[in-house]
């Protein structure tokens, strides 16, 4: 099928979309808000596997520490915390929000950027403090 | 036939989405269960780290822990199969692919929570 002259799609002006924009901080923390949450989607397969290796035997239990205590597990883990943590401290951001507050500008991208600093000081205190008890 | 309900009545709770705010309010509702038993599970497990076999076992068998790390788990599942439901009818637009992904979504919550709650639940009743 042709187009007519008046109908033919050509090259016309677009307005800005999403990858000309300068991320704002809010922008930033709604995208990794819901990245989190789906990685904690599947980081419930890990509990739940641990926990099904806990009722099975000590050879299932000492083989899912294992996996999780190797580097790559850790490193998994120490992730799984910092996205729990960030997810949670957004979902705070939320509820603030969810009573009409805190929606100004300014206050929107203090509290978006407060989110993640928060989320990343938990996920130190939390790996510094299982550290210190000498795990 | 007649009916005894009034129009209103009809449509109370009901947008066109055929549920409201019930969705919003029940990811809100677990979203504020989830807080405080997040942090008291994060501390449990904090405290066994690195713990053995039996330690493990014996602390996940005390009623305080078994009972927090089993509606933890519940909620939990409920809140993230809500929040998937929301993604998947933000990108998925295909009517076949998306009821499909709507029902593997639940059924997978509901799997990753069946098999977690029976496995505290045995060691819980010392099997």
């Amino acid at each position: 099928m042709s187009h007519s002259p008046a109908t033919r799609p050509h090259a016309r002006p677009l307005s800005p979309h999403l990858t000309v924009y300068r991320w704002p901080a809010t922008m930033l923390m709604s995208i990794l808000h819901r990245i989190t949450g789906g990685a904690l989607y599947f980081g419930t397969l890990l509990v739940a596997w641990w926990l099904i290796a806990a009722a099975t035997s000590e050879n299932a239990f000492n083989l899912a520490n294992q996996v999780l205590g190797s580097w790559v597990g850790l490193i998994v883990l120490v992730g799984y915390t910092w996205a729990m943590m960030l997810h949670m401290l957004g979902g705070v951001r939320h509820l603030i929000w969810d009573t009409g507050t805190g929606l100004e500008k300014d206050t929107s991208t203090q509290l978006a950027w407060a989110t993640l600093a928060g989320s990343i000081v938990l996920t130190v205190l939390i790996w510094a403090g299982y550290l210190w008890l000498g795990a | 036939m007649s009916d005894m309900r009034t129009p209103l009545n009809k449509v109370r709770g009901l947008g066109s989405a055929k549920d409201g705010t019930g969705h919003f309010w029940r990811i809100r509702l677990t979203s504020i269960a989830l807080i405080p038993l997040s942090l008291f599970l994060l501390g449990w497990i904090l405290s066994v780290g690195g713990a053995s076999y039996g330690e493990v076992r014996a602390a996940l068998a005390q009623p305080l822990i078994a009972l927090a790390a089993s509606l933890f788990i519940l909620i939990s599942l409920d809140h993230m199969r809500l929040g998937m439901q929301i993604i998947i009818e933000d990108y998925i637009h295909g009517e076949g692919a998306k009821v499909t992904l709507l029902m593997l979504n639940i059924f997978f919550a509901v799997a990753v929570g069946a098999a977690s709650v029976f496995s505290i639940l045995k060691i819980a009743f010392g099997g």
